[in-house]
Formats: C-alpha cells, sequence, structure tokens
C-alpha cells in the first residue's frame, strides 16, 4: 500500500504544514464569529419584535448560521467527497419528512366530523 | 490483521475508513435528535396558553456554557491541526483544555443547572381558581397589555411535607419575583438575570391545584424535554470527554509514535462528533433557555 510521504513521518509534509497553518487563523476567526453570534443570540432575545414566534424566527436564523459556520468550517463539509454529501442529502431527506410528520399532525388531515 | 483504510483513502470513497464511519453515525445521530426536536416542536406548539413556560433557566450561566463549548470546538480542531503539524506537545495542550471544557460544562450541568431545578416548586391553578390567585397572577394587567396568562405559582415550597401528606391542605411557597410583583413591566418578559425569590410567601389550597410538582421532569412537558435533550446531550459530552482523554494518555503518544497521521485521523473523527454536539447545544441552547 502506497502512502503520501508525510503519512507515517514524523516531520510533516511541507504543503500539509502551510495549508494547515492557513486554516488555524480561520478555525480561531470562526470560534470568535461563533461566540459573538452566542452573546448575539442573547441579546435579540430580549428584544421585542412584536409576537414570539418573530423572536423565534431570528434565534433560529442566527442558530442556523452558527450551524453552518460549525459544518462548512470545523467539520470540513465546505470541501469534503461526494461520498459524505451524499449521507447527508439522505439524511437531510429523512429529517424534513420526521418535521413534516410532526406538521401533518397540526394539519389534522383525518376529521372526523 | 491490519485493519485496512486507516490512514490512506480507499479508492472508491475517497476517504479512509473511520471518517466513512463516523459520518454514518452522525447521520444516524441527527435522527435521534432530530425526533427529540420534533417532539418539542410538537408539545411547544399543542401546549395552552400559560402552559409553556419562559424564564425558567438561568441565561447567563446558559450562555457561558454555550461560550464553553464553542471554545473546546475551537481546541480539538486546533489540536488536529497541531498533529497534522506534527507539534505533539501542542496538540496534548489543546486536546487538555478540550477535555477541561467538556468536564466543566457537565460539572456546571450536574452540580449546579439541575439540582437549581429540582429545589424549585410550581403548583398550575385551576381555570375555575385563578381569579382567586389575581394578586399572585396579574392576568386582568397582561390581559389589558395583550400578553399570554399566567396559571402558575412558582417558588421555593416551604412546606414540603405538603407534597406527600395528604393531611396538609396547603402549599406554602415563597414566590418567585414573577409571582411576587405579577404587575410590575419587569415581569412582563424574562430577563437576563434571574430575579432572586422573594420574601412573600403564598397560601395556595390544595383544591385550587390543578397539578403541582418540583420542577422535576413530571412538572411540564418544558421540563420533560429539557431534561431529556440536555441529558442526552449531556452523555454525548460525556462519551467525548472519555474518547478524548484516552488520546491523551500513553495510548495516543504511542500511536503517534508508531503512525502520527493515524492519530491525527483519530482525532479529526472524534473531533467531528465533538462539533456535532456543539451543534446540537447551538438549537438547544436558544430553543429552552432563551425563547
Amino acid at each position: 500500500m502506497e502512502h503520501p510521504p508525510s503519512e507515517h513521518s514524523h516531520a510533516p509534509h511541507p504543503d500539509t504544514a502551510h495549508h494547515v497553518d492557513q486554516h488555524v487563523k480561520g478555525y480561531l476567526a470562526v470560534g470568535a464569529v461563533l461566540g459573538l453570534c452566542t452573546l448575539l443570540t442573547v441579546g435579540l432575545s430580549f428584544v421585542n419584535f412584536g409576537t414570539q414566534n418573530a423572536n423565534i424566527i431570528v434565534a433560529m436564523v442566527v442558530a442556523t448560521f452558527k450551524a453552518g459556520l460549525v459544518a462548512a468550517i470545523f467539520m470540513h463539509l465546505k470541501s469534503e467527497k461526494w461520498t459524505i454529501y451524499r449521507f447527508l442529502l439522505i439524511t437531510l431527506v429523512f429529517a424534513i419528512g420526521l418535521f413534516a410528520l410532526t406538521a401533518l399532525a397540526f394539519s389534522n388531515p383525518i376529521r372526523l366530523n | 490483521m491490519e485493519i485496512p483504510y486507516t490512514v490512506s483513502a480507499r479508492p472508491d470513497t475517497g476517504l479512509y475508513n473511520a471518517k466513512v464511519g463516523i459520518w454514518l453515525f452522525l447521520a444516524s445521530e441527527v435522527m435521534l435528535f432530530g425526533g427529540l426536536f420534533s417532539a418539542y416542536v410538537f408539545l411547544r406548539v399543542g401546549a395552552l396558553p400559560g402552559y409553556w413556560p419562559h424564564g425558567f433557566l438561568n441565561v447567563p450561566v446558559g450562555t457561558f456554557n454555550t461560550l464553553i463549548l464553542i471554545g473546546s470546538s475551537v481546541t480539538v480542531v486546533l489540536a488536529w491541526a497541531a498533529l497534522k503539524m506534527r507539534q505533539f506537545m501542542r496538540y496534548k495542550f489543546y486536546m487538555a483544555i478540550t477535555i477541561l471544557c467538556g468536564i466543566l460544562f457537565l460539572t456546571i450541568k450536574l452540580t449546579y443547572e439541575w439540582p437549581a431545578k429540582f429545589h424549585h416548586f410550581g403548583a398550575f391553578i385551576k381555570k375555575d381558581s385563578l381569579a382567586k390567585y389575581e394578586p399572585y397572577l396579574g392576568n386582568n394587567y397582561l390581559a389589558a397589555k395583550g400578553l399570554t396568562q399566567r396559571v402558575e405559582i412558582t417558588g421555593d415550597l416551604e412546606n414540603e411535607d405538603a407534597l406527600k401528606d395528604d393531611s396538609i391542605t396547603e402549599y406554602d411557597i415563597r414566590m418567585d419575583a414573577v409571582n411576587a410583583d405579577p404587575t410590575n413591566p419587569e415581569s412582563d418578559r424574562p430577563t437576563f438575570w434571574q430575579r432572586p425569590v422573594s420574601d412573600k410567601v403564598a397560601m395556595v389550597d390544595k383544591a385550587d391545584v390543578e397539578y403541582a410538582s418540583m420542577f422535576y421532569p413530571r412538572h411540564s412537558a418544558f421540563f420533560s424535554t429539557y431534561f431529556l435533550i440536555t441529558g442526552l446531550h449531556g452523555l454525548h459530552v460525556l462519551g467525548g470527554i472519555i474518547v478524548f482523554t484516552y488520546f491523551w494518555l500513553p495510548v495516543g503518544a504511542n500511536l503517534y509514535k508508531k503512525n502520527p497521521e493515524h492519530l491525527a485521523n483519530r482525532i479529526e473523527v472524534v473531533g467531528l462528533f465533538w462539533h456535532f454536539v456543539d451543534l446540537v447545544w447551538i438549537f438547544v441552547f436558544p430553543l429552552f433557555y432563551l425563547l
């Protein structure tokens, strides 16, 4: 089995080291943004947007942005192999189906009277 | 027999096997937590007005714990990056911080947040008796402002025997600020800093109470989902801490000596799990603490 030069080596591959070093600054920046977004979520939750639903939507938008950052940068989904994307697409379909079932309960399609 | 593709990518997937495995596992985790969040939505949307509490959880503590978890997500990715750059001591340092962050998160949850709930009490008042407790509920004031009614009196239970002894006919509740001063505009919405329990004691007849309990899971749909989801999340944090500690101990050093890339891949896999745990908390925090 062939390995790239750095795989068994205790010296980093020059390309890998440079690549990772660049990413480290990005990880720190993302961490700072996530922290600020947390404080933003807390602050916005005490702002009256008119209705409770409006507050929920605002908080979920910020939370989804944060989750997107974690997934894209920390979990490397920004540049991942298609195998992983395929897994996640299927998961997304099933997760949407799961929440759709909940929505179905509220639409009450089986009316007896 | 050597396990294949622990370091190099398998040609058909383009990934080392553990990465395929962890993503399949995380896909199942999405469905697990998805089911619980779905239940949360179902229960919350279906709750009658006034029966989904706000302001019972400690927002500053929740915020601190969120920042701790985000910090640990940064340090775990830095630990992985250190291994990629073959800086083993730096890896050990970042991993130690990650483990400490996880332990701090769980310690706060288990020694402060949860116990504080177990010592708090709430009595849901029967619909016909709400008017009798108007001085503690302030529903006329709330109705005038177009706000949701209150149906529960909460605080510290002075006579805990009343929970078990049927001969005691009332609950003596040293009320939370929201019930002690229900028409104060500060009580309209939850505040960032929790206001301390007041000195005022309400004597609530058991005959007027629809349901009463300490803030256990059985108290309400809110607390049952809160304890279930944060409990399951806490177990995931514990699992992460155990695996991180395993790789922080000499096992990690030995693996590093044999093949540093193998250890880097293992840390990447555990890191993916840890980031997922962080990702779940990103939704748990606003849904339970803030909204």
